[in-house]
C-alpha cells in the first residue's frame, strides 16, 4: 500500500497518454478532477494486486463519451459519486476497492477522483492496460464478467441502473443514454470480488503509467533523450523515426477512421510508415509490410520531447518517433483477439505479436 | 496612400514606411519600457528620414508584445472577476484552478459560477437565472470590480446566452468592462475562459496604451487609422483592440514570416529570423506561418490560441562565442551589442565579431578583429552554419529542398547557401522583415463549431462555416472582393458515432482602406 498524492497524479496523467495509443481522451481534465479532490478531500491509498482480500468487492469508475465534449462541459465532481452510489444501492452492499476501467487516457484517473471523496483505496491494475474504444472490450469480459448492473450518471442528478444480457448489450444501452445526458458520463460497475479481479484484471498499470510520466518529466526537466528512456521502462520495441507527412481522415460505419503517413528520418531515410487509426492508433506498416497492429499498444511520440501525441492532434510537420508495446498476455487469447484483433477493427489481418514481427525482421 | 508598420519587440522597434508594395524607407530604434516614446522616436526618425507628408499616411499598423509582457510580468494588471455560466456542470473544475496562485492572487481569486450553458447538440443544460446573475453583479458592485469576463459551456457554439448574461450583468454594472469568451476564444472552456480573463485584466492597461499610441500619431500631425496586429497576422482596428488586447499575445513571429513571405515573393518556404538573442525557424505554407498544435502557456496559463509552430534556438548577432571549446549562444550580450562586442570597443568575442572577421559583413571597426586566427573564424563560421541548418531541418516536413529565407538583424551571420536549403534568399530590407509583416497585415474572419450532422450534410456545414467566415471578415473592415478562405480543418469527434464533426475555417481579406 503506498500513498497517492498529487505529485504522483501528474505523472499518472503524462504516462497514461502513452498508454492511450493515440486514444483514450486528453489525461488533463481527469487529472484537475482528481487534483482538486485531493485538494480537498486528501491522498487516496493504491493498493497492489496481492494487498486485495478474495472477498473484496471491486467496482470500476469511468468516464464514458466524446472527451471532447468534457473539454466544454467539466465535470460537476457529483457525477461519478452519484453512479457509485447508485451502483452500491442497488447491489446492497459496499465497494470496498475501486479500479480503472482503462489505465490509457483520461479514465487512468478518474478513479482517484471518485476513491478520494468515497474514502476508498484504488487497486493497481485495469481492464485494458491501454485505451479502447468499447466498454466490452476489457480483460474482464474474457473472463465472464459482466458489467452490469451499471449505474450511469449526469451532473444533473440523473442516475441510471441497466442490467443486460451481454457486455456488448452494456456498451450500446450505456452508449444511448450518454448520448442522452450529453455525450459525457459517468459509469460505474464491473462489480466483482477480489479473487475474481486477481484473476480477470491487467495488473500494475497505473504504476506503470506513473513510471513512464516520471520517466518523460524527469527528461523534461534535464533536456535528456526521453525516448530512449520511455523504451526502456515501457519494454517498448521502436518502429519507426520519421516526419508526418500526410493525415488523412474519413467517417465510415459511424466512426472516424483515419491514416497517418510518415516519411522516415535518419536511419529510416528512404522509408514510409503508414498508421491507421479509429480513436487509437491500430495498424503500422512499414513499406507495406505489418510492423505491429492491435491489441497491441502504437505510440507515437514527439521525437524531442518524448510527448504522446492523440490521433486528434495529428499534425502535418510533427518529428515523431512510432513506437509499439506488447499487450498483456490476456488479449493474445482466441476470445482476447475476438473482441480486439485486428479483425475486429475491420482488418483482414492475422494478428501476430509485435515482439514476433521484430524477431523475423531481425533474422531475414 | 502610405502606410507605416511598426513592430515593437523586446530590443528594438522597427518601423517601416511603404507606398503599395513598395518599401519606401525604415529604421531602427530602442525599445523603452512605456513603449511609447520608443514608438514615437522611430516614426520621427522615420519622416525625417524619407521627408513623406504626413497627410500621405493613411494606415499605422502596430505589433507589439507589450500586452504579453504585462501578464507574464504580472504588472499594470486589472482586478478582474469571472462568471462562468455552466451550473450544475463544470462546478468540479471551478475558473483559474489549473493558474500559477500568484497571478490568481494579483487578479483578486473572484470567481462565481451561475445556471446556464448549452449542451453539444444545443440543448441547455439549464436556463438562465435572472435573479442568480443580479445577485453575482451586486456582489462584483459591492467589491468594486472594473472588469468582469463571462464564460459559458459550448458558447463557441451558441453565444446568445453568454451574450444574455453579459447583457444583464451590464444593465448592473454600467461601468463595468466586459470580456466575453466567444469573442476570444476556440472549443475548450477552460482555455478559452483562461483568454477572456486575461484579457479583462487588461482591460486597463489596454485602454491606456492605445490611447497612448493615438497621442503618439496625434503628436506627430498623422492623421491615419490606428491598428494592430493579432496572433494570426491580421489586422484588427485599434477600437477593437481596446477591447481585446489579448489578441495581440504572439504577433511578433507571426509579423516576421509574413514580411518575409511579402519581402521574397515566396509562399512555401523556411523563414529564419535572425536577430540579438536568439534565431527563430518557423514555416510558410501558403504564404501564413504553420501553426502549433499543443497547448501553450502564457505566464503559466494554459490557453489554446493558435501560435505560429517556431523553434527557436539561441543564436543571434549578439551571441557570446567561447573559443576553448568552441561554444557560439545561447548567452548574448543583446542591447548592450553596440559597447560591449569586439568591433565596437568592447572585451566581448561575439557572433557579429566572427561575421565581420569573416568578411561577411562590413559595420563597426573592422581593425579590432584583425588579430583573430583565421582558423578560428573560419570554424565559428562553420559552427554558425550548422547550428542555421540543424534548426531549419528540424522544422522541414519532407526531405525535399524548399528555399530559406533569411531576415532579421542577424542575418549577417549566415552564408549564401545553407544544407538542405533549395535556394537562401536574403530579400530586400530584411532587417525589418518585422515590420513590415505588419504594414502588410490582412483582415481576417474565424469560426470554430461544432456542427452535428442529422439534418445537415457535412458539404452542407462546410458552407455554413465558409460563409459565415467570410461574412466575419467583411465585419471586421475587409475588402469584399478580396476576401479568401484561407484555412479549412474538419475533424470528426473521437468516440462519438460519427454524426459530430468539428470545422474551424479561416477567411482573409485586404484591408479596406477609409477614404
Amino acid at each position: 500500500m503506498r500513498t497517492f498524492d498529487i505529485e504522483n497524479i501528474e505523472n499518472v496523467a503524462v504516462g497514461a497518454a502513452v498508454l492511450g495509443t493515440g486514444g483514450g481522451g486528453d489525461p488533463y481534465i481527469g487529472k484537475l478532477m482528481a487534483i482538486q479532490a485531493m485538494r480537498e478531500c486528501g491522498p487516496v491509498q493504491l493498493l497492489s494486486l496481492d494487498e486485495i482480500k478474495d472477498d473484496d468487492l471491486i467496482g470500476i469508475a469511468a468516464m464514458m463519451g466524446a472527451p471532447t465534449v468534457m473539454v466544454e462541459k467539466l465535470p460537476s465532481g457529483d457525477e461519478i459519486v452519484t453512479a457509485f452510489r447508485a451502483l452500491e444501492s442497488y447491489l446492497g452492499r459496499k465497494i470496498t476497492v475501486i479500479m480503472s476501467a482503462e489505465a490509457g487516457g483520461l479514465n487512468s484517473t478518474v478513479p482517484f477522483a471518485l476513491a478520494a471523496r468515497v474514502g476508498l483505496p484504488v487497486v493497481d491494475a485495469d481492464g485494458m492496460g491501454r485505451a479502447f474504444p468499447e466498454l466490452q472490450m476489457t480483460t474482464l469480459t474474457i473472463y465472464g464478467l459482466g458489467a452490469t448492473p451499471l449505474a450511469i450518471a449526469d451532473e444533473k442528478g440523473n442516475s441510471a441502473v441497466i442490467n443486460t444480457i451481454s457486455n456488448k448489450w452494456t456498451e450500446q444501452l450505456a452508449r444511448s443514454l450518454t448520448i442522452d445526458m450529453g455525450s459525457s458520463a459517468m459509469i460505474a460497475g464491473f462489480t466483482m470480488t477480489g479473487k475474481q479481479m486477481r484473476e480477470a484484471a491487467v495488473p500494475a498499470t497505473i504504476s506503470l503509467a506513473e513510471k513512464i510520466g516520471a520517466t518523460i518529466r524527469e527528461a523534461r526537466r534535464n533536456s535528456t533523450d526521453p525516448v530512449a528512456t520511455v523504451l526502456e521502462v515501457s519494454n517498448g520495441i521502436k518502429l519507426f523515426k520519421g516526419k508526418i507527412s500526410d493525415i488523412e481522415r474519413r467517417t465510415e460505419t459511424g466512426f472516424a477512421r483515419g491514416e497517418a503517413t510518415i516519411v522516415g528520418i535518419g536511419e529510416d531515410q528512404g522509408s514510409t510508415l503508414k498508421i491507421r487509426f479509429q480513436n487509437e492508433f491500430l495498424i503500422a506498416l512499414k513499406d507495406g509490410e505489418v510492423m505491429a497492429t492491435v491489441p497491441d499498444l502504437i505510440t507515437i511520440l514527439d521525437a524531442e520531447t518524448g510527448e504522446p501525441i492523440t490521433t486528434e492532434s495529428l499534425r502535418y510537420g510533427f518529428r515523431v518517433v512510432v513506437m509499439a508495446m506488447p499487450c498483456n498476455e490476456k488479449w493474445r487469447t482466441p476470445m482476447g483477439l475476438e473482441l480486439v484483433g485486428p479483425r475486429y477493427f475491420g482488418y483482414d489481418l492475422d494478428y501476430v505479436p509485435v515482439e514476433e514481427l521484430a524477431a523475423r525482421r531481425n533474422a531475414s | 496612400m502610405l502606410r507605416i508598420g511598426i513592430d515593437v519587440g523586446g530590443t528594438n522597434t522597427d518601423a517601416v514606411l511603404m507606398s503599395g508594395t513598395s518599401v519606401l524607407g525604415w529604421v531602427k530604434a530602442g525599445t523603452t519600457r512605456d513603449v511609447t516614446t520608443g514608438i514615437t522616436a522611430a516614426l520621427r526618425e522615420l519622416l525625417a528620414k524619407t521627408q513623406a507628408a504626413t497627410s500621405d499616411i493613411s494606415a499605422v499598423m502596430i505589433g507589439t508584445t507589450h500586452f504579453v509582457n504585462a501578464v507574464v510580468q504580472r504588472r499594470d494588471l486589472t482586478e478582474t472577476a469571472i462568471v462562468r455560466l455552466g451550473l450544475p456542470a463544470t462546478k468540479g473544475l471551478p475558473p483559474m484552478i489549473d493558474w500559477p496562485s500568484d497571478l490568481r492572487d494579483v487578479l483578486g481569486n473572484h470567481a462565481y459560477l451561475a445556471h446556464g450553458g448549452y449542451e453539444v447538440d444545443g440543448r441547455l443544460i439549464a436556463p438562465l437565472d435572472e435573479a442568480e446573475l443580479r445577485q453575482i453583479a451586486a456582489d462584483i458592485r459591492a467589491k468594486g470590480i472594473s472588469s468582469v469576463a463571462v464564460s459559458a459551456v459550448f458558447s463557441p457554439v451558441n453565444g446568445e446566452l453568454e451574450q444574455r448574461a453579459a447583457a444583464i450583468l451590464r444593465e448592473e454594472l454600467p461601468d463595468v468592462t466586459f470580456s466575453v469568451s466567444s469573442e476570444i476564444g476556440r472549443i475548450g472552456l477552460l482555455e478559452r475562459e483562461n483568454a477572456a480573463i486575461m484579457n479583462a485584466c487588461l482591460a486597463d492597461l489596454g485602454r491606456k496604451t492605445i490611447q497612448a499610441f493615438r497621442d503618439a500619431l496625434k503628436e506627430l500631425n498623422i492623421n491615419a487609422q490606428l491598428f494592430l496586429t493579432q496572433n494570426d497576422g491580421t489586422l484588427m482596428s485599434s477600437e477593437f483592440a481596446e477591447k481585446f488586447p489579448v489578441l495581440t499575445f504572439s504577433s511578433g513571429p507571426t509579423n516576421s514570416m509574413r514580411g518575409a513571405a511579402f519581402l521574397s515573393g515566396l509562399k512555401d518556404a523556411i523563414v529564419v529570423d535572425i536577430g540579438g538573442t536568439t534565431t527563430d525557424v518557423g514555416v510558410l505554407s501558403h504564404g501564413f506561418p504553420r501553426e502549433s498544435s499543443v497547448a501553450v502557456e502564457i505566464g503559466g496559463v494554459r490557453t489554446n490560441f493558435r501560435m505560429p509552430d517556431v523553434y527557436s534556438i539561441g543564436l543571434g548577432g549578439g551571441s557570446i562565442v567561447q573559443t576553448e571549446p568552441l561554444a557560439v549562444g545561447p548567452r548574448s550580450v543583446g542591447y548592450e551589442i553596440t559597447s560591449k562586442a569586439r568591433i565596437f570597443g568592447g572585451e566581448q568575442l561575439t557572433a557579429s565579431d566572427i561575421a565581420v572577421a569573416a568578411g561577411m559583413a562590413d559595420f563597426g571597426d573592422r581593425s579590432k578583429v584583425a588579430d583573430l586566427d583565421t582558423g578560428l573564424v573560419e570554424r565559428a563560421v562553420e559552427r554558425i552554419q550548422n547550428m542555421v541548418a540543424e534548426a531549419v531541418d528540424r522544422m522541414k516536413t519532407s526531405a525535399t529542398a524548399l528555399p530559406v529565407i533569411v531576415v532579421g538583424g542577424g542575418s549577417i551571420l549566415v552564408r549564401d547557401q545553407v544544407e538542405g536549403a533549395s535556394e537562401l534568399v536574403k530579400p530586400d530590407h530584411y532587417p525589418v522583415a518585422n515590420a513590415v509583416g505588419a504594414a502588410i497585415a490582412q483582415i481576417s474572419g474565424e469560426v470554430d463549431k461544432i456542427f452535428t450532422l442529422v439534418e445537415l450534410t457535412r458539404e452542407a456545414a462546410l458552407q455554413q462555416a465558409r460563409e459565415e467566415a467570410i461574412a466575419r471578415a467583411a465585419a471586421a473592415g475587409a475588402d469584399p472582393a478580396s476576401i479568401q478562405i484561407v484555412d479549412v480543418e474538419d475533424v470528426p469527434l473521437a468516440y462519438l458515432p460519427g454524426n459530430a464533426t468539428r470545422i474551424r475555417v479561416k477567411a482573409v481579406g485586404d484591408l479596406q482602406i477609409r477614404s
